[in-house]
């Protein structure tokens, strides 16, 4: 076992080299420098200022060894600093934007296990019922509808019209005065949308794959067997076809890892949520190459892992796999 | 109100909402009442806040270095120029109470206020104003507002409370260059400025103190009791970062923001309720940019001025500014805002006129000789591509209606939206495109040097289009060169009079800047420098105060 870790942790080296390779190459493709966006077409800006910035940054050295510069940080875990005006490291600025964006992510994927997984059984239970096309229709239109048209919805509803809920944010203006339990209170109140609406999106999926498993795993002989033993309903589907169901599932968990840290820029723009989204969408347009970078290392990183955990877990649930 | 009856005057969208909703049952309410009238004269009163909706966050708070919009936002409250504009823009004393110009236009001699501080407690002097020279013209600090101040030959500290700077040559920009912060020499010398605290922490002699800056949400900013022009009345400035614009639109209905910039849409059809106007004031006034389509002159399609000229006519630039700015705007007429004093009031937009455009175009040997409904001249098609840069929904309209305008001449258009970077890497820098969508943004002096003069026309300049004119770079030179702004009104009307002969652009419009402010908010009096140059004179009477703060 320990061997098996130690070997799979090896192999991801070379594999997260080839990653970064890849991505500094195809990041130092796309046409525009990070310098452009502050320079060019600006009437106060001569060439020199220009070549000035550049050597700055170190642009002005060849690719190779711009990225060798750039391996030798990372060997020691610098990612550098932004080349965004603010010129910060890139650590403090995904550092400060990731709790938000992984808050945000495990409520609303929690939401979605806790609604989806109920949903998935109860319609294979009852496969082509009424209660089992209501929810499909139901989960289809939630993956359907452009988040940004419900949210705006949802927003004049709640925020203006009712006035129940804050419309965008984190916190309110007066946060820094309130006690601590109405602090708690203000952040549920203002994460309540953004989850809502995130999970809505992701409930299809879910459901859809829990319903397919469940009812593979139903047609199995030995439910069939459970059945004739003379079990009850109850135990045949929770206790010994819900496990088998859910082995995939574990996959598709471990597979969203790396979704933890991803935002959309739309989401968050429309609830002005200070996440990784804007941040990494920001850094693309405006070429910000160490921020772009260090977002793709860890990305990269965390999906390695992800795999890793998900192959993990299927050996430990599941015995076959782990007697090789 | 309960939620049985219907909420009268809800438009259809909100009605379709609560019949979704009817499970929840509930009171339908108005967010917030409008404000109680106050009867009698207003009296200003120290308090409240204003909270600014923007769509970005700032990056940097050390002048010079952040460019973005959100951070000369701040920096504007926090820092001081020596000199600044009034609401005519035209130039007064800040930082320096008074100046001298020497005959021969070299040197400019500034006398600074007395007794001034730093946020921190430091006296302002002459050194401040000598470092900040020395700052921003250091290759090691990375800011693009360099050049203006690279024109100063020397500066001198003559006594604490003088400053001294000799030019080269005569300079007319000179005094506009001083518009730029001062920034404190006690703590920013001998600092590698990429990583100085100021950046997140700024300290200037400005109206407001930097308080707090959560990152992506908000910056919030505390009145200078201090302030040698007075302590403004507003206790705090709060900028908060709403990157939706739909989003920002509603936080203002909801009363969560004071300020905020509207689009043209929101202007003229979403912000007419009784409601509305009882809880803010919208204001209007011409925006310093315009919108131009400019051709490669290095294209042969548009070497002929006569198919320049021709193409401008027929352009319908009322239209374009009814549907793309529901009206909120006006011809632009050349490089210069209209109204003020370079801007030759003589010279009238080119009309629409269609005839005229098909009678240029065939003087210029343009016909359509194979009936296909496209001009054409020695067998080559009058078709070509405009390029505009991707996610500006005006400058696509605008590119599409003029596409449908110049179909019925007979010119064929493409467009093609490209990725701001994309677009300038790959077209623009490189002279790489046809014809152009683009916009400038309108300088406080009217300099066209850097857009229009023959020596920016190599790769990465910005006379990207290729625009030679020997009268016109002598005519730019020579108003360059004195501070007489009779004799620089004169060459730039000429310099008018020869771009509008000759249309290398064709330009668009000037749209209008459509702020709104709530209306507890008084004091606020628009003129041709917009509304924010008098804002340490906004106040909240004290009966219609919203946030209340501890002394």
């Amino acid at each position: 076992m320990f061997f098996y870790l130690f070997k799979r942790l090896l192999t991801m080296i070379p594999l997260l080299l080839g990653i970064t390779l890849i991505s500094f190459t195809v990041i130092h493709l796309a046409p525009g420098k990070p310098t452009d966006l502050a320079l060019d077409l600006n009437p106060a800006v001569t060439k020199e200022v220009k070549e000035k910035m550049e050597r700055l940054y170190g642009l002005d050295k060849p690719l190779h060894v711009q990225y060798w510069n750039w391996l030798k940080r990372l060997a020691v875990l610098d990612f550098g600093n932004s080349f965004a005006t603010d010129g910060r490291p890139v650590l403090d600025k995904i550092g400060e934007r990731l709790p938000i964006t992984i808050t945000i992510n495990l409520l609303s994927m929690a939401l979605i296990m806790a609604v989806a997984i109920p949903l998935g059984i109860a319609s294979a239970t009852r496969p082509h019922s009424l209660f089992d096309q209501a929810t499909t229709v139901f989960v289809f239109v939630g993956f359907a509808i452009p988040t940004f048209w419900l949210a705006l919805l949802l927003m004049i509803l709640f925020g203006l019209e009712l006035n129940w809920l804050p419309i965008s944010g984190l916190t309110s203006y007066n946060y820094d005065q309130l006690g601590p339990f109405m602090q708690a209170w203000d952040r549920v109140q203002h994460l309540i949308l953004p989850v809502l609406i995130s999970a809505f999106g992701g409930l299809a999926g879910m459901s859809r794959y829990m319903r397919a498993n469940m009812l593979e795993v139903i047609r199995q002989d030995y439910i069939t067997t459970a059945r004739a033993k003379g079990l009850k309903e109850r135990v045949v589907i929770y206790k010994h076809a819900l496990r088998n169901a859910l082995m995939p599932v574990i996959t598709l968990l471990g597979l969203s890892v790396p979704g933890l840290i991803g935002g959309s820029v739309i989401f968050e723009s429309i609830f002005a949520i200070p996440g990784l989204g804007q941040l990494f969408y920001q850094g693309v347009m405006s070429r910000d190459y160490p921020l772009v970078m260090g977002g793709l290392v860890i990305g990269a990183v965390l999906t390695l892992l992800g795999n890793l955990l998900a192959d993990l877990s299927y050996a430990i649930v599941d015995p076959r796999i782990r007697v090789k | 109100m309960n939620s049985n009856t219907s909420c009268p005057g809800l438009p259809p969208l909100k009605i379709l909402l609560v019949v979704l909703c009817l499970f929840l049952a509930t009171a339908c309410q108005d967010t917030e009442p409008p404000p109680p009238q106050i009867s009698g004269p207003v009296e200003p009163a120290y308090g409240d806040a204003i909270v600014s909706g923007t769509i970005g966050d700032a990056s940097n708070l050390i002048p010079y270095i952040g460019s973005d919009v959100s951070s000369s936002e701040v920096t504007g409250l926090v820092f001081d120029g020596l000199v600044k504009l009034d609401k005519n823009l035209e130039i007064e004393p800040n930082l320096a109470e008074s100046w001298e110009i020497s005959e021969d236009g070299l040197t400019i001699t500034f006398h600074l206020r007395q007794g001034v501080k730093w946020h921190d407690g430091e006296p302002f002097t002459a050194q401040d104003c000598l470092f900040t020279y020395q700052f921003v013209t250091d290759p090691d600090t990375p800011t693009p507002y360099a050049a203006d101040l690279m024109q100063v030959e020397t500066a001198q500290v003559l006594d604490p409370y003088t400053f001294r700077v000799k030019y080269k040559r005569p300079f007319s920009r000179a005094l506009y260059a001083w518009l730029g912060d001062i920034v404190p020499r006690h703590l920013l010398e001998g600092v590698n400025v990429r990583e100085s605290p100021l950046a997140r922490r700024p300290i200037g002699t400005g109206p407001y103190k930097f308080e707090t800056w959560k990152a992506g949400s908000s910056i919030q900013l505390k009145y200078n009791p201090d302030y040698f022009r007075g302590r403004p009345y507003l206790d705090r400035y709060v900028i908060k970062v709403i990157p939706d614009s739909a989003t920002m639109f509603l936080e203002l209905k909801a009363g969560s923001i004071d300020q905020m910039g509207l689009s043209p849409l929101q202007y003229a059809r979403q912000t007419d309720s009784k409601e509305f106007k009882a809880r803010f004031n919208k204001y209007c006034y011409l925006a310093s940019s315009y919108l131009y389509l400019g051709y490669n002159l290095r294209n042969r399609l548009f070497q002929d001025k006569r198919v320049r000229q021709g193409l401008s006519h027929a352009i319908n630039r009322e239209e374009i500014i009814d549907g793309v700015l529901m009206g909120y705007g006006r011809p632009a007429t050349g490089g210069f805002k209209p109204g003020t004093w370079a801007c030759d009031p003589n010279i009238k937009p080119v009309t629409f006129d269609q005839d005229k455009a098909r009678e240029l175009l065939a003087q210029a040997g343009w016909k359509d000789t194979d009936q296909d409904g496209v001009l054409d001249k020695d067998g080559i098609p009058l078709a070509f591509t405009i390029v505009t840069n991707q996610g500006n929904s005006q400058r696509l309209k605008t590119a599409i209606i003029i596409q449908e305008r110049f179909k019925e001449v007979g010119v064929k258009v493409k467009i093609r939206a490209v990725e701001w970077s994309a677009l300038l890497k790959e077209f623009i820098d490189k002279q790489n495109f046809e014809a152009t969508i683009m916009g400038w943004t309108l300088p406080l002096d009217p300099d066209p040097f850097a857009v229009w003069h023959s020596s920016k026309t190599e790769p990465g300049g910005l006379n990207f289009i290729g625009y030679h004119n020997e009268e016109v770079d002598r005519l730019i030179l020579s108003a360059r060169e004195t501070f007489d702004q009779e004799k620089r009104k004169a060459a730039y009307y000429r310099f008018q009079e020869i771009i509008h002969e000759e249309q290398p652009y064709n330009f668009l419009y000037v749209p209008d800047a459509l702020p709104v402010v709530a209306s507890r908010i008084h004091g606020i009096d628009p003129a041709p420098a917009g509304i924010g140059y008098n804002l340490i004179k906004w106040f909240v009477p004290k009966q219609l105060q919203k946030y209340h703060y501890q002394p």
